[in-house]
């Protein structure tokens, strides 16, 4: 595979340092990676293919590349004790030959800003200073930057994204499926004025290069978001933008009003483009994808029919409901087609909240962006993780896809958190 | 901007009465309405979210102990066979003693699973402590 793109048009600045040191030790036409013959499993759109870049690395969450070329992943639990996997390809054939890990403890977050590595638990944010090559300086004694966040077991994970102005922002999920009185009972209702959105359900702010912040230091950002996984920064708009998972069971909790099969694909997942103040309507509302309305949660007087209140933002896109968007990415770079630059693309992890209707999701799909904004439908860009139609429909997934990441040539990256397979789909025309 | 499902089905459709049917009281059929969508049909549950329900010593142990889970619900920080689970399990105990012992008697005999018999009479002496 040739790389189609001239270096003169492939100059992010920010990729320019790194790019010096890739040159000096590595050959000039970079990235000369081939596709494995079965591109890993994977169906792809026409000229696009794909290597099992590595296998086995663990339970692997949201995942970052360097400038250079080497990957580092997070995993959800600690693999003989360490929960941060760094991957080094010596030889440029695209399989990762050399595994290094540090880092006691297991989490989501993993982000490359600055010079910096951020990585969180499920209670913390750290970073590692980056050296000229990459790699990290101090493995075993990161800065803390956040600590004290709040984990009561469900939607645990702190996703991160670091701004262009030295800012964090930490998906902090709520603990609680609707903020019933009790959680996921049937018919149990909404506790009023929801006391859990204080400390969770949004995304808070903080200082991306300060020690040992806790909420006091920063700022709840956004509110009303059930639980954000998938998280990026729009460049373009200078805006984040997040993927919410939407509340379960509907016909579970309220059967009346719901039948099995409209709890297997309502709420819809919801993409928002949030400013600092907004309000998303979790646990008060949720977003009906075929009405194209906000309606009032169950828990607090709804039919499945009445409108939410104005108060809260409306999704910048909406996707069938229970998928699970696990990575969101903005594509920035030159390798794929035009009509890729600055779309996002989303990793599904897969739905469990259909049952007993057959599950759905398990792929990366792409959204079109025109000037900031969702334009068009989105499209299946990446299918065939789970192995099988039958164990996508099952929910028993070989493949479950979590985290996306852009290489310095333009490679999409996707994790799977189920085998620990670390994809790599690159553009071959 | 909306995106239509892929199963085309209308956001208004008329759910059926429920409310009404009467109560079942067969293991299989309370196993579907109270415990498979998190622990899915073939009771292997959801990693990382919910427990599977095949050969954990919950499962095929003691009894008064699993009774009182579909009672009292569980949501603690332990490892099941190994794995953690994050998501919570509420509380079931609107389901009448017959429900609960025909559910844990089928739980218990499927899934692979092989152990004596949960009881009525074992359910309401658990609820009663
Ligand atoms: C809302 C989801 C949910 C529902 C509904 C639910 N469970 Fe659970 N169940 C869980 C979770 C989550 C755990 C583990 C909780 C923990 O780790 O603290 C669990 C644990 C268990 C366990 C002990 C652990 C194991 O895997 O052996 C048993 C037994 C069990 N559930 C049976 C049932 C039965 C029977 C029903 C239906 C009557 C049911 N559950 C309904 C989510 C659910």
């Amino acid at each position: 595979m040739k790389l189609k793109v001239a270096f003169s048009s492939f100059i992010p600045l920010i990729a320019a340092a790194g790019l010096l040191w890739y040159n000096a030790n590595k050959p000039l036409v970079a990235n000369m990676v081939n596709p494995d013959a079965d591109n890993a499993g994977l169906k792809l759109p026409a000229g696009f293919g794909a290597l099992r870049a590595a296998e086995n690395v663990g339970k692997a969450r949201h995942l970052a590349v360097t400038a250079g070329g080497d990957i580092y992943v997070k995993l959800n639990r600690p693999k003989e004790g360490k929960g941060i996997v760094y991957l080094q390809d010596a030889n440029d054939d695209g399989k990762m030959d050399d595994t290094k890990m540090f880092g006691n403890y297991g989490g989501t977050g993993m982000y490359i800003k600055n010079g910096y590595l951020y990585a969180s638990s499920d209670t913390e944010v750290f970073r590692y200073k980056l050296n000229e090559n990459g790699q990290v300086t101090n493995p075993e004694a990161p800065e803390k930057i956040v600590t004290g966040l709040i984990e009561r077991r469900q939607h645990e994970s702190k996703s991160i994204v670091v701004d262009n102005n030295d800012n964090l922002y930490v998906n902090i999920g709520a603990y609680s499926n609707s903020c019933q009185e009790k959680d996921r009972t049937p018919g149990s209702m909404g506790r009023k004025g929801c006391p859990i959105l204080d400390s969770a359900g949004g995304i808070w702010q903080f200082k991306a290069s300060k020690a040992n912040q806790t909420y006091k230091d920063g700022v709840r950002y956004a509110t009303g978001l059930r639980n954000v996984v998938g998280l990026d920064w729009n460049q373009q708009n200078n805006q984040l933008f997040v993927m919410q998972h939407g509340r379960d069971q509907l016909h579970d909790l309220f059967p009346a009003l719901y039948t099995v099969q409209q709890s297997a694909i309502y709420p819809a997942e919801c993409m928002y483009a949030l400013k600092k103040g907004d309000n998303a309507g979790w646990p008060y509302i949720y977003f009906n994808q075929d009405l194209n309305k906000k309606i009032v949660a169950p828990e607090y007087g709804g039919d499945g029919k009445k409108e939410g209140s104005k108060e809260y933002i409306n999704p910048a896109a909406a996707y069938p409901g229970h998928m699970a968007p696990n990575g969101l990415l903005f594509y920035t770079g030159n390798m794929f087609p035009e009509k890729y630059k600055n779309g996002a693309f989303i990793a599904f992890h897969g739905s469990w909240n259909r049952a007993p209707e057959p599950q759905a999701g398990f792929f990366v799909v792409f959204q079109p962006f025109k000037d900031g904004k969702p334009s068009g439908k989105y499209e299946v860009f990446a299918d065939g993780f789970s192995g099988s139609p039958e164990k996508t429909a099952s929910g028993r997934a070989d493949h479950k896809p979590c985290g996306l990441a852009q290489g310095p040539d333009g490679s999409l990256y996707v994790s799977d958190d189920v085998k620990g397979t670390i994809y790599r789909i690159v553009y071959n025309k | 901007m909306a995106q239509k499902s892929p199963a085309k089905k209308a956001g208004t459709a008329k759910p059926k009465a429920t409310g009404a049917a009467p109560i079942a009281e067969d293991g299989k059929t309370v196993y579907a309405q109270n415990c498979l969508s998190c622990h899915q049909a073939d009771g292997g549950g959801v990693p990382n979210m919910n427990p599977p329900l095949i050969k954990t010593d919950y499962v095929l142990g003691d009894k008064d102990r699993l009774i009182k889970i579909v009672l009292n619900g569980f949501n603690e920080r332990v490892e099941i066979e190994g794995e953690m689970y994050n998501n919570v399990m509420p509380a079931l105990n609107h389901l009448t003693d017959k429900q609960i012992a025909a559910v844990l008697t089928y739980v218990r005999n499927n899934f692979g699973n092989k152990a004596s018999a949960v009881t009525p009479v074992e359910v309401k002496k658990a609820r009663g402590k």
